[in-house]
């Protein structure tokens, strides 16, 4: 009876031990995590990006997206869901973080309907139809101008337009932002420039949440 | 003392080493639990075999335990054995002693590569070793003292 006795409280202190542990280790990481963000804000938003919602809104999503990774497109509703639960409040700022082979080209073409002003209709469009043109985890921009027409953009204008300078700027720049602040996976999301905790969308709608409450104070 | 009692204490003592062998077979369990799934270093191919016979130690001397089964030493130390030898591979490699030819790791993390040190020495592979060489310390005990 005491040896069984001996043997459960062993093995109750070594899982507490364990928990605790993990407890520790991750409030300590996320402290750090915010701390890193907070050093590279500079590199978080920059003038060039696409945007929804009012300039002077008081929270702030930066979303990095790649727009031929299936999470970001299941995401894309979501976010849009948490957008329009708060009108006028919440602004949304996209970078892109185009990680997948051929996925950069999908971008530009992007870049350029944004210069016809028809850059969300585009981004709804290929998002919707990205298992067309980006089959076994690779971007196709071959495939994605039948999903484009429906949105009014002049394509031969687009095409020309993909090689501009500047939207290859855009591309490098965004790509080396997400580098110096970790961004390694699609879609990252900061909140009014911290991080999520973790990864999902729960823990999104709670950070815009807790943002909400905060600038309403 | 009469005979009984002196049977009585050896069968103590005997299920106090395998007691103390699991301890330190749990805790490497919840260890290398703890560097994969909350610090989240992917684990490397040897680090994996060293998963693969230390796990069930966890598991399986407790069975041993309760009611005190002294054949588990047996089965333990087929676990143990081969765990530490794995271990002690690990161990030449991030040395150096074994050269670069005949590591088994040629994708994904490599198990030369040092993600921790603590106190300036130990290191994961070196955590492992120490671990599996209790564990076959304690259970050659276990088992000499039933021998007797």
């Amino acid at each position: 009876m005491k040896q069984k006795t001996l043997f459960v409280i062993a093995a109750v202190c070594l899982l507490l031990g364990f928990i605790l542990a993990a407890l520790l280790y991750n409030a300590e990481r996320e402290e750090q995590a915010s701390q890193f963000t907070a050093a590279n804000n500079a590199a978080l938003v920059r003038m060039h990006s696409p945007a929804l919602g009012p300039a002077d809104a008081p929270v702030v999503i930066v979303e990095f997206l790649d727009p031929a990774c299936e999470t970001c497109a299941a995401f894309y509703p979501l976010v849009k869901e948490i957008l329009a639960a708060n009108p006028g409040r919440i602004r949304l700022v996209l970078r892109y973080a185009p990680f997948h082979q051929g996925s950069d080209q999908v971008v530009a073409a992007l870049e350029a309907a944004r210069k016809q002003g028809k850059f969300w209709p585009a981004l709804e469009a290929l998002l919707k139809a990205q298992a067309d043109w980006a089959p076994h985890h690779r971007a196709e921009v071959d495939r994605i101008w039948k999903h484009l027409e429906g949105a009014g953009l002049n394509l031969q204008q687009l095409r020309s337009d993909m090689m501009a300078p500047e939207i290859i700027r855009v591309i490098e720049q965004d790509l080396i932002d997400a580098q110096t602040l970790k961004v390694s996976k699609t879609p990252d999301f900061f909140v009014n420039g911290q991080p999520l905790p973790r990864f999902g969308y729960e823990p999104l709608q709670d950070l815009v949440a807790q943002a909400l409450a905060a600038s309403k104070r | 003392m009469n005979a009984g009692q002196a049977a009585a204490g050896d069968e103590a003592k005997t299920w106090t080493l395998i007691f103390c062998a699991w301890l330190v077979a749990a805790a490497a369990t919840l260890g290398a639990l703890f560097f994969g799934e909350v610090m989240q270093l992917p684990p490397c191919v040897l680090c994996w075999y060293q998963r693969i016979f230390m796990f069930p130690l966890a598991l399986i001397l407790p069975l041993g335990l309760f009611p005190l089964d002294r054949k588990v030493v047996r089965y333990g130390l087929a676990l143990a054995v081969p765990g530490g030898l794995v271990a002690v591979f690990h161990l030449l490699l991030v040395a150096g002693v074994i050269p670069e030819s005949i590591k088994p790791c040629t994708q994904g993390v490599p198990c030369s590569e040092t993600v921790i040190t603590w106190f300036g020495f130990l290191t994961i592979p070196l955590l492992s070793a120490v671990a599996f060489s209790t564990i076959i310390a304690l259970l050659l005990a276990a088992h000499l003292r039933s021998c007797k």
